[in-house]
This record gives C-alpha cells, sequence and structure tokens, in this order.
C-alpha cells in the first residue's frame, strides 16, 4: 500500500526521476488533503469527544486538555449502554437469523438450479426496491397490532426481512464461485447433504459467509428509518438514541460527539475490513 | 465439455424447492402483505384520529394529495436532493476513483480515510454536520468563513436544501468513491499500455479507456443511489424536521407526517402508492441491468 | 473387480437429448476410454455411471445389479476430475481419508490405508500439506491416491490430464497404465484426446453426438473404422478424404475411379452398391506413398519438417490433403508431387458415410494393451 514503486525505481534519466518524484509527491499531497477533507468531520467529532462542553462550542482549536469526562457522562447517565446492547442484538440478532434461512436458498439455487432460480433471485432482489417508506403504515399497524412495535424481537424481525435478499445473493456469488467438482468428490465419497455443507461448503466459503454476515451487520446497525419509526425507548437503538441529541435542549456537543463515536468506532472498523466485499453485496454483484 | 448442468435429477427439483421456501415465502409475505395493505388503504377513509369515518373512499385520496401543493412540494425537494446528490457523488466518486488510483505514499490509509463516511450512522452524521460543522455561531464551517472575512452563514435557514445535499452527498460520495474504485482495478493494465504507445495522454486516456470501461459501474452507483435516496428519512428529522416550511421536505419525509403525525392512514398510503411507483420506474432498469450480468 | 453394463441410457436436459440410447458392456479389469469432440456425450455418460447425474431411461448395472437409484457414495466406484477437485482446506492425508472419515473408520486404520496408497504413487513426503503447495503432477495423484483408498471395484477418471503440460501428459500416461496393471480393477476414462485413447484402452469407445459410432480395441478402430466420423477421429494427423466414383464391384474387391482419372481396386465388400453409388475414398496420410507414377497429383501449398518426418499439405481440385513422408525428400513449397497408395490401406465410405467392411481383417484388429504385456508380467499371475 506505501510501498515505493520499482517503476519510478528505476529512472531513464535524472531529470525524468525528477518528473516522477515531484508527479508523486504533488499526487500524496492532493491525495491526502481530499481524503483529510472528507474524513475531517469524522475527526472533528472523535476530538470533541474528548473536550468539555464548553471547549466544544468554543471556536475551533486542536489544542486542548483531553478529557474523557463526557464518555463517563455518556455512560453514566442517559443509559447508553441500553442502547448500544439494543444495538448489538438487532444487529447480529437480524444477521444470524438471515445467514440461517439464507444458506440453504443459496445453496439450492447454486448447486441444485432449476429453470426458475435465476427468476427467483432477481425477485428477490426486485423486493428490495420496495421503498420502505411505501411500506411504513400497514408494517406500523400489524405491529401495533400484534404487539411488536418498540421491541427488539419486531426490529430483528424487520431487519432480517430487509437484508434477506442481499444475504442470498450476496452467498450465492460465493457458492457459485466454488468449483462445483468438490462438491461431487464429496458425494462420491459418501457425504450426504448436511455433510457437504457443514464439511465442505461452510469451511470453504467460511470468509465469504463472514464478510456477507458483516455487511448485514452494517446495514442493520446503521438503519435508521424503520428504527426512528417503530421504536421509542425500550427497543431503541443507538441510531435512535443518537437521533435524540436532536432536540434543542440536548445540544451537549461533547455527549454527542463521545456518544456518536463509541456508536460508529466498531462499525467503521468492520467497514474498512470488508470493503472488497460490499462492493460485491451492494452491487449485487455486478461490479467485481 | 463445462457446459452449465442442470441438475437433472428428479427430485432435485423438490430439494431446491424445500431449501428455498423459507427464504421465498418469507420475503414473499413482506412484499405482499404490506404492499396489498397499502393499496388497500390507499383506497380507504382511514385516520385514526376519527375512527367513525371508515369505508371506500375511491380516488379521493389520491384527489387530496395529489392537488395538495404540500406534494408537489416534497416531490421537487425529492427530486432535487436525489438530481444534485447524485451528480455531486457521481462526477466526484469518478474524480476521486482516479485520484486514489494512482500510487502516492500512503494510499492506502487516505483511501481507508476517503470511504469512512459510508459507514457513519446517517442519524450521527447528519448531527455532526448540523451542530459542529454548520452551526451558524459555533460550527467549523463558520470558523472558516470568519477567519477570511467572510460573514458566517446559517445553513439551515439559509439553505436549507443545500445543506442536506451537502450532507447526504457527503455520505454517499465514498460510496461512489468504492464501487468505482474497484471497477477501476479490473481495467487491463495492457489496454491503458496500448492507449499510451499510441500516443494517448493522461486525459485521453481518461476519456477513452477510463470512463468506457466504468460506464456499466457508474449505472450501477447511479441507479442503486436513486433507490436510497429517493426515500431519505433519518437525515431530514434529525436536522430540519422538513422545515423551515416546507423546504426540506421529500416523499418520504411527506408519508411520514401524514401517517404517524397526521394519523391519516389513507393519504399516507396513497402516497406511499406513489413511492413505490417512482421507485420501480428505477428498479426496472436495475433488476435488467443484473439480469444481464447474471447471463455472463 | 466388476463389470458395467449399461441398457439403452437416454439422458435429457429439458428438451435437449445429449445422451440418445445408448448399450454398452464393459468387462472386467478392462480399460475402457469414452473418446469424442466436446459435447458428444462422454462426461454426462460417466457422469451417470457415476450417479452425479440420473440417467432420463435405461438401466445401469454393476456386477449384474441394477443401479439406477443407488446413490454416488454406494456403488463402490471412485472418480478422479478433471479439475482434480481436491479439498483446498484439508492436507493430502485429510484428502485421501475424507471418505473413510465419512465413513467412521477409525484413525489407525485411516492412516494404514492413506499410506499404503500413498506407497503406491510416491506421495509419502508430501502428506502434511495442503494441495496449495502442490504442483499440477502431484495434485493429480493425489486425486487418483482418493480414488485408491476408497478400493473401488470401478475407477472413472474424467479428463484427468488436460490440466497438465505436456510432458507431464505423458509421464501420467504410462503411470496410469502401470497403475491399472498393478491395481488390476476396471478403469473407464473420458478424454477427448485420441492419443490417450489409443496409448492407454483396452477398448475404445467412440462417441458422437450422443450415440456410439464404434466400440473396438485401439487397432480395430484405426485399421476399421466403421464409419467417415470414427476413420476421421482416430489418427493423428487426420485421415484424407476424396470423392471418388464407382467403376465396377466384383468378389474381389470395388474398383473405383481417382478424380486424376486412374483406377484402383479396393479389398471392401461392395455387393450392396448401386450401380451410381457416391464414394469417397479414405487414406490415412501415413498411408499415401510419393511416388511419380502415382495415380494421384497436385501442387505443395505448406511444407512442415519435423526431422525424421516431412509433412506435405497438396492442393488437389478442391481439396487439400495431407502426407506424411520421409524427412528426407527435397520437395519445396509449389512442386508438383505425384502420389499412389496401397489399395488395402484404403478405406471407402457409402453417401451415408458407412465404410464399406474389408475383406481382409488386420491381424492387429484384434489386439488390446493388454496382449502387448510380456507373459509373465505381474498381471498375468494368477490373483
Amino acid at each position: 500500500m506505501t510501498t515505493v514503486s520499482s517503476k519510478t525505481a528505476a529512472p531513464r534519466s535524472v531529470s525524468g526521476w525528477r518528473s516522477a518524484q515531484s508527479k508523486r509527491l504533488l499526487l500524496t499531497v492532493v491525495g491526502w488533503s481530499v481524503a483529510v477533507v472528507i474524513f475531517f468531520p469524522i475527526f472533528w467529532m472523535i476530538l470533541t469527544g474528548f473536550k468539555t462542553e464548553t471547549a466544544a462550542i468554543a471556536d475551533p482549536s486542536l489544542i486542548f486538555s483531553p478529557t474523557l469526562e463526557s464518555y463517563q457522562e455518556v455512560q453514566a447517565r442517559s443509559g447508553y449502554a441500553r442502547f448500544a446492547l439494543n444495538s448489538v442484538a438487532v444487529a447480529f440478532g437480524s444477521t444470524l437469523l438471515a445467514l440461517l434461512i439464507a444458506i440453504p436458498a443459496a445453496y439450492a439455487m447454486a448447486f441444485l438450479p432449476t429453470k426458475r432460480t435465476k427468476g427467483t433471485l432477481l425477485w428477490m432482489l426486485s423486493t428490495k426496491m420496495l421503498p420502505s417508506v411505501g411500506v411504513l403504515v400497514p408494517i406500523y399497524l400489524i405491529f401495533r397490532d400484534v404487539g411488536l412495535l418498540d421491541t427488539r424481537t419486531g426490529l430483528i424481525i424487520v431487519y432480517t426481512l430487509m437484508n434477506l435478499p442481499i444475504v442470498v445473493w450476496m452467498l450465492y456469488t460465493f457458492f457459485k464461485d466454488m468449483p462445483k467438482d468438490i462438491l461431487e468428490a464429496g458425494r462420491m465419497d459418501g457425504a450426504s447433504t448436511l455433510q457437504e455443507v457443514l464439511y465442505l461448503l461452510l469451511p470453504l466459503t467460511l470468509p465469504g459467509i463472514a464478510s456477507t454476515g458483516l455487511l448485514s451487520v452494517i446495514l442493520s446497525w446503521n438503519e435508521a428509518f424503520w428504527s426512528l419509526n417503530l421504536t421509542t425507548s425500550n427497543a431503541a437503538p443507538l441510531t435512535a438514541y443518537i437521533a435524540s441529541f436532536s432536540s434543542p435542549e440536548g445540544l451537549f456537543w461533547a455527549k454527542l460527539s463521545a456518544a456518536s463515536t463509541m456508536a460508529i468506532a466498531p462499525i467503521l472498523i468492520l467497514g474498512w475490513m470488508t470493503q472488497k466485499q460490499m462492493v460485491r453485496g451492494l452491487t449485487f454483484g455486478a461490479v467485481k | 465439455m463445462t457446459k452449465p448442468r442442470a441438475s437433472g435429477r428428479t427430485v432435485g427439483g423438490l430439494r431446491t424447492l424445500s431449501l428455498q421456501a423459507p427464504a421465498v415465502i418469507l420475503l414473499l409475505l413482506w412484499m405482499i402483505v404490506p404492499l396489498g395493505m397499502t393499496l388497500w388503504f390507499s383506497f380507504q377513509y382511514y385516520n385514526l384520529l376519527m375512527p367513525g369515518m371508515t369505508g371506500f373512499a375511491g380516488v379521493e385520496n389520491y384527489q387530496y394529495l395529489l392537488t395538495d401543493p404540500a406534494l408537489w412540494a416534497a416531490m421537487g425537494n425529492t427530486l432535487l436532493l436525489v438530481g444534485w446528490v447524485l451528480v455531486i457523488t457521481v462526477v466526484g466518486g469518478t474524480l476521486l476513483a482516479v485520484l486514489f488510483q494512482q500510487e502516492f505514499a500512503g494510499r492506502g490509509i487516505a483511501r481507508v480515510l476517503a470511504i469512512s463516511p459510508f459507514f457513519v450512522m446517517p442519524t450521527v452524521s447528519a448531527l455532526v454536520w448540523k451542530n459542529m460543522m454548520m452551526h451558524p455561531s459555533n460550527g467549523v464551517l463558520a470558523w472558516l468563513a470568519e477567519s477570511i472575512g467572510l460573514p458566517a452563514l446559517d445553513w439551515f435557514s439559509a439553505l436549507p436544501l443545500t445543506s442536506i445535499v451537502i450532507i447526504v452527498a457527503w455520505q454517499w460520495l465514498p460510496f461512489a468513491l468504492l464501487i468505482l474504485l474497484t471497477a477501476m482495478q479490473s481495467l487491463d493494465e495492457d489496454q491503458v499500455e496500448a492507449a499510451r504507445m499510441d500516443g494517448a495522454g493522461p486525459v485521453a486516456i481518461f476519456f477513452f479507456i477510463t470512463l468506457p470501461h466504468l460506464k456499466r459501474a457508474i449505472s450501477v452507483v447511479i441507479m442503486i443511489e436513486m433507490i436510497f435516496l429517493l426515500t431519505i428519512f433519518a437525515e431530514i428529522f434529525v436536522t430540519t424536521s422538513g422545515g423551515p416550511g416546507l423546504a426540506t421536505t421529500n416523499l418520504a419525509y411527506l408519508i411520514y407526517i401524514r401517517a404517524l403525525l397526521d394519523f391519516d392512514v389513507g393519504v399516507a398510503s396513497a402516497g406511499g402508492v406513489i413511492a413505490i411507483i417512482l421507485a420501480n420506474i428505477v428498479a426496472i432498469f436495475l433488476v435488467r441491468m443484473v439480469a444481464k450480468n447474471l447471463e455472463d | 473387480m466388476a463389470t458395467l453394463q449399461l441398457h439403452n441410457i437416454t439422458k435429457r436436459f429439458g428438451d435437449t437429448e445429449v445422451i440418445k440410447g445408448i448399450d454398452l458392456e464393459v468387462n472386467d479389469r478392462e480399460f475402457v476410454v469414452f473418446v469424442g469432440p466436446s459435447g458428444c456425450g462422454k462426461s454426462t455418460l460417466m457422469r451417470m455411471i457415476a450417479g452425479l447425474e440420473s440417467a432420463t431411461n435405461g438401466d445401469i448395472l454393476i456386477d449384474g445389479q441394477r443401479i439406477n437409484d443407488v446413490g454416488p457414495a454406494d456403488r463402490g466406484l471412485a472418480m478422479v476430475f478433471q479439475s482434480y477437485a481436491l479439498y483446498p482446506h484439508m492436507t493430502v492425508e485429510g484428502n485421501m481419508g475424507f471418505s473413510m472419515r465419512l465413513a467412521g473408520v477409525s484413525k489407525e486404520e485411516r492412516r494404514a490405508k492413506v499410506l499404503e496408497a500413498a506407497k503406491i504413487l510416491q506421495l509419502e513426503p508430501l502428506l502434511d500439506r495442503k494441495p496449495k503447495a502442490l504442483s499440477g503432477g502431484q495434485r493429480q495423484r493425489v486425486a487418483i491416491g482418493r480414488a485408491i483408498v476408497r478400493n473401488p471395484s470401478i475407477f472413472l477418471f474424467d479428463e484427468p490430464l488436460s490440466n497438465l503440460d505436456a510432458a507431464l501428459r505423458v509421464q501420467m500416461r504410462i503411470e496410469l497404465a502401470r497403475l491399472h496393471d498393478e491395481l488390476d480393477a476396471t478403469m473407464i476414462y473420458v478424454t477427448h484426446d485420441q492419443i490417450e485413447a489409443m496409448t492407454m484402452a483396452d477398448k475404445i469407445v467412440v462417441l458422437h453426438d450422443g450415440v456410439v459410432e464404434q466400440v473396438g480395441s485401439p487397432m480395430a478402430l484405426y485399421h476399421h473404422p466403421r464409419n467417415r466420423f470414427v476413420a476421421g477421429f482416430i489418427g493423428s494427423p487426420k485421415m484424407n478424404f476424396l470423392p471418388v466414383t464407382l467403376a465396377s464391384v466384383s468378389p474381389e474387391g470395388v474398383t473405383i475411379r481417382l478424380p486424376g482419372g486412374g483406377e484402383r481396386s479396393v479389398p471392401v465388400e461392395g455387393q450392396r452398391l448401386g450401380a451410381n453409388a457416391t464414394l469417397e475414398l479414405g487414406v490415412r496420410p501415413e498411408h499415401l506413398i510419393l511416388d511419380d507414377q502415382g495415380p494421384l497429383s497436385g501442387q505443395i501449398k505448406v511444407l512442415e519438417r519435423l526431422g525424421g518426418q516431412t509433412s506435405l499439405y497438396v492442393q488437389m481440385d478442391n481439396e487439400l490433403i495431407t502426407i506424411m513422408a520421409d524427412g528426407d525428400v527435397a520437395y519445396r513449397v509449389n512442386d508438383t508431387v505425384h502420389f499412389g497408395f496401397a489399395p488395402e490401406r484404403a478405406h471407402l465410405f457409402d453417401a451415408d458415410g458407412l465404410a464399406l467392411p474389408s475383406l481382409q481383417q488386420h491381424p492387429l484388429a484384434g489386439l488390446t494393451r493388454q496382449d502387448n504385456r510380456a507373459p509373465g508380467s505381474p498381471a498375468e499371475e494368477p490373483a
């Protein structure tokens, strides 16, 4: 990533070397400036989390005495842990459920395709196109009537279904990449369908399954339409908790920043780790 | 001899069916039930605040909605929001992808920093921008303006929709960058070198080699962003609540207002149907493209 | 040790019939090669024998038992895949022992069996490696080892050498033939390469468009192809075909008129031919003889000198005729050459592409690879 390219290390002439060097320097400066500008709001938020409330609204400054005050207060007073727990439960619960439903489906589509398989896949994709706002009213009313409003179960159900098409698609593309011969060799060796899946398919596609799961976790964790509309307090995840800072009396920037930093840090790291595979999932395999 | 082999076994179809059944049935329910209900409600008098008034409304909800100036304002805002964000993210994303494709010191880390906003939850990005960046007196932008002698801007009252566009574009620019960068990595290096042998400079290479190669990825970006951008909600919810007036109310937010603030299920459902139709126009193209991709 | 019978096997994928009724008998300890161009159905046929694909119609019998409804693992077969299909996350030992692990065989017993097979294939030093760390030839041997430990009654090979480079392919060919002798097992082998078929088979099955064109020993196929397709497919370079006209038919053979005007009598049965039958003469490049008095002639278009041999490509009317000549012939491009052939080496095909049967059988036609063995070689000893 940060190595000196061998192309520039073998210059044809001194002047050529100079211009290659200066071009590289220019690129480095421009590239980093752009990256820093884009990242700045996140950086500033992280910084503000370590300030006192007074320092947070003072003139912007990089020099201040860092404090964990806001972090402690967020933890102690607002019940941050409860929201975080909701986020974890909902994100991981829905992901596990989605994987459980999607793995058999993707297995069948990849290895036992029928004439209808392609159509089924496209149809699944098309359900993702249904704007959530278009079905907000009925879902809200159904949830109200069956008592799922403001429950983790309710959110888990919604997120599972919301992410199911993407999860099936991603798993399908990963399974497709696995040579069919290996499963057939397993069948010749006497493996049952379950053994095929457990001993061969899952171990061999584990990286793909993991990144599919991570994408599902990320999408559920950051989802803010359903969490804002279907939860109020009991099951509210971090997205809803952060939204509560929008009220005028909640203008405590340092605390907002501390809470936000905690809310996005794990996902930011997961996102960095899985960016390659995410492209595949987010574009339904259209861009590799 | 490696032609695709459909499973010839007679039980294969049955096995496929039973393995897919849970996913298919759940998604079917998830689609059909709410969709049917939305459609049904959109033709009913149904207001949670007026339990007495029920019954078939015909097209009255649609009539009400279509003659409501709020709908047209919301449609306009939706189009402006989607349009501007698309322009910024696609053009910006392409340029950034070209930039981050070049080799420079610390490129890997710079890339990671640049794609980060995409992983930030929408409520956090909106609030960070609203408070710490765009606040009229204490925000970083105000401070920057003042330090070069310009008056500080009250972003959300002076340029409400622009502010939303900036926030949303900041979130989605990394998405475009990520996809286009990935697409660019599949560009055949030999092709670029052949072009260079033919005398193409960097600009010619960009327009004649890179851009055509990115065409498909760009259209994927446009379509996927459209699906998501049509229903932007949280960013508006935590910053402007659709205001001032209707200045930042988009279709999604309008439906939310009608449904969960006015409790007018009938009208909200009619709005939902309109949103579904809009999204489906986009979706048809996307699905077609993915289908074509499935062939190869 | 086992026999295999196919009775009227057909296979349909949707509306396309890829196997159109095949009957076949494979004897115990025979090395049978299915050969044919891509798309002929040879792999599908093998996959049906393996149980990876079900037959649409017909019966598959092993040792007389119908096994159509028996699962692939329970047919007593082992298969070596074209891609080797090694389990990439398991070591060589794990790969070879997987079937026994599934069958619940104890660790010690597994190890003993794997070691035994590894010894035959010289894989002992590699047992702890993952497939990634092996060369192509080593992977191939592991795939064979995985088959051996199952102690199958029939081995199936699906184009096993096609991913190897030319030199390794020759070496593995020899090794496979040795293995066949050593294991004394029935083997079925699929390939599109007629050289592999010729060198390894006891019996070759030529498939084309889902039907069996001919079954026979390599020499029988070479000397007595049943039809034009087999004649063209077996032998390299390809047999030359020339349109000729019928002059007369006698009990000694069929007399034909050649394109240059000359006449030749070919010792084949022509009693069923009508007076105006259109015929095609087939002569292999190695059976064309340069001869200034020869009845055929043409202009040399391309000349390839291989050292020991020279290939001449000669334009004759609309046909480009290949002649394998001696390495030292002095011709150049554009020279005109005259050539002929020995009548007993020539083949005649009727309008339907069927060969007119030869009046004499070639002395080697009944020979199988096993007959090439010197008496007293291991396989000849009583088991």
